[in-house]
């Protein structure tokens, strides 16, 4: 029982992580066919924002400021990119986007050790209580975590599902040039698409920090269990990020709990399978 | 209508050339619609008609050329601003988001262009009036619509954007002979409320049976220029439309 109980936590404080950073990188894909290998970058610098910030300001409430700092910053970053670069690159093939976003991976990575240094860095947690659940004992951070990834799941849903500008992303996936003919600016609506893609990637990151060992390679290692999410949960739908996220995370716990010496090839093997039966994803759409 | 030039202009495309990628596809087109006058554009397949209405639209922007909207140069603008300017669009085949309700679709376009209305502009009450099936299929996804259902629909979403230009391509493609009738109505109807249209047919009978006037395209340019009652009688328009 009380294995089973940290176990669960465990993995649906993964789970949650991997979904905001999923859910990030597959509006992005869903709004501007875009896949965007930079959303990794900044994954980190969102941790690497809090991390810097955290010894400055301490707490509960001092981390809530260094988290808000690096959405809004990733944010800002996002926008910036997508207006410099990504937008004159909207109407070439996929691969000079793909590479360019790639390119993006390189000089981020350079400038964050530039500014942040190699060496990784530590984040204290910012609520250290704990409470036990059967016999287990919780850390109350990791529920904090599964709250966050809530909360962005009902935004996300109540965004995409109630709100005009919601409807306008979803028939930006569906037909652009429909939706620009009816009077949309599409520029700005990718703009702000990816700019909340980013966001999203700097929450997670943020709110990974006191969990990890926050450093150079964070980038990498995030941007490939996002892809594995995405392509299980289907690209382009939120509700198959969130769903891949909870298999990933599932599969990955308990490949660690059995056979820790092939845990990290397990979300591989599940991506592999999914490939094999249903190449779109379990939420995707086939014509894509 | 007369085509005379005491009628005001709508739109008014000069000399435009239109390129995608390598092939030069408006050569030197040139063409208007006066206001509150309905106008076919016809031709045969690759002649260049939807090529035109994406050129006004500027979803394939001219080369060269001018296209005047109401007197305002919109060769180089952006397409929502081109709609924002008064002109919407009917595209052929299932151009509706079929993910969406067709509620959505509707609302979608009431709140984009819709606010920008005068106050004795369509409301959404006004359309479903015009379109009382629209009412029943509302909580339906737009994808599942029939094809008569989806044309609808799209001309429904045009007309709340309340345009003062309506451009129509291949509208009545697909559509069973009842649905074309119920389409002829419609236009009639929007042409008694003073809206320009211009609309591009395969089917040049329907077309010139609710039209003013008419132009005929061949390879990016137009070859004849008459009243809808001319080009119908016209053996030689007959026979370059291949109508029999």
């Amino acid at each position: 029982m009380n294995t089973f109980v940290t176990e669960t936590v465990s993995i649906l404080t993964n789970a949650a992580m991997l979904f905001v950073v999923a859910a990030g990188l597959t509006l992005v894909f869903g709004a501007l066919r875009l896949i965007n290998m930079a959303h990794g970058s900044l994954f980190m610098v969102g941790a690497l924002t809090v991390a810097s910030l955290a010894s400055g300001l301490t707490g509960g409430w001092g981390f809530a400021v260094a988290l808000i700092a690096a959405v809004g910053l990733c944010a800002a970053l996002g926008a910036g990119i997508e207006i410099s670069i990504l937008r004159r690159l909207h109407d070439r093939e996929p691969l000079a986007q793909l590479l360019a976003t790639f390119a993006l991976v390189l000089v981020a990575a350079d400038l964050a050790q530039r500014v942040w240094g190699t060496s990784d860095r530590t984040v204290a947690t910012p609520v250290a209580g704990r409470f036990s659940v059967g016999g287990a004992v919780v850390p109350e951070y990791d529920l904090i975590v599964i709250g966050i990834a809530a909360a962005v799941a009902l935004g996300l849903w109540l965004l995409l599902a109630r709100t005009a500008t919601g409807w306008r992303v979803r028939a930006a996936v569906e037909d652009p040039e429909t939706l620009s003919v009816g009077g949309t600016n599409l520029a700005l609506l990718r703009t702000s698409v990816f700019a909340l893609g980013a966001g999203l990637a700097g929450l997670a990151g943020a709110a990974i920090a006191p969990l990890e060992s926050v450093g150079p390679g964070l980038d990498t290692q995030i941007i490939v269990a996002a892809f594995i999410v995405t392509v299980v949960g289907g690209l382009g739908s939120v509700v198959g990020a969130a769903l891949g996220a909870v298999v990933i995370a599932t599969v990955e716990g308990l490949g660690t709990l059995w056979v820790p010496s092939y845990a990290s090839s397990a979300g591989y093997l599940v991506m592999i399978l999914v490939l094999a039966v249903r190449p779109w994803g379990l939420f995707g759409t086939p014509d894509r | 209508m007369p085509h005379t030039t005491t009628m005001a202009t709508m739109l008014e495309l000069t000399d435009v050339d239109t390129y995608y990628g390598a092939s030069h596809i408006l050569q030197g087109l040139s063409l208007k619609v006066g206001a509150g006058e309905a106008v076919a554009l016809l031709g045969r397949n690759g002649a260049g008609k939807t090529t035109t209405m994406r050129s006004v639209l500027g979803l394939t922007p001219p080369k060269r050329g001018s296209i005047l909207m109401d007197g305002t140069e919109i060769a180089r603008a952006k397409t929502h601003r081109i709609a924002r300017q008064g002109v919407a669009f009917v595209a052929s085949g299932r151009r509706v988001f079929g993910g969406l309700t067709v509620a959505q679709n509707l609302e979608l376009a009431a709140r984009t262009l819709g606010k920008r209305a005068a106050a004795d502009g369509r409301t959404l009450e006004d359309v479903l009036t015009v379109f009382p099936k629209l009412r029943e299929l509302a909580d339906r996804r737009a994808g599942f619509l029939s094809g008569g259902e989806q044309q609808m629909l799209k001309l429904a979403r045009a007309l709340l954007g309340n345009p003062r230009l309506l451009l129509l391509d291949e509208p009545t493609e697909g559509l069973s002979p009842a649905v074309v009738s119920d389409l002829g109505r419609w236009l009639d109807r929007l042409r008694e409320q003073g809206l320009s249209i211009l609309l591009t047919e395969q089917n040049a009978l329907f077309a010139l049976a609710h039209v003013d006037r008419g132009y005929v395209m061949l390879k990016g340019r137009i070859t004849h220029e008459a009243s809808a009652e001319e080009l119908r009688s016209s053996e030689e328009v007959r026979a370059a439309l291949g109508v029999g």
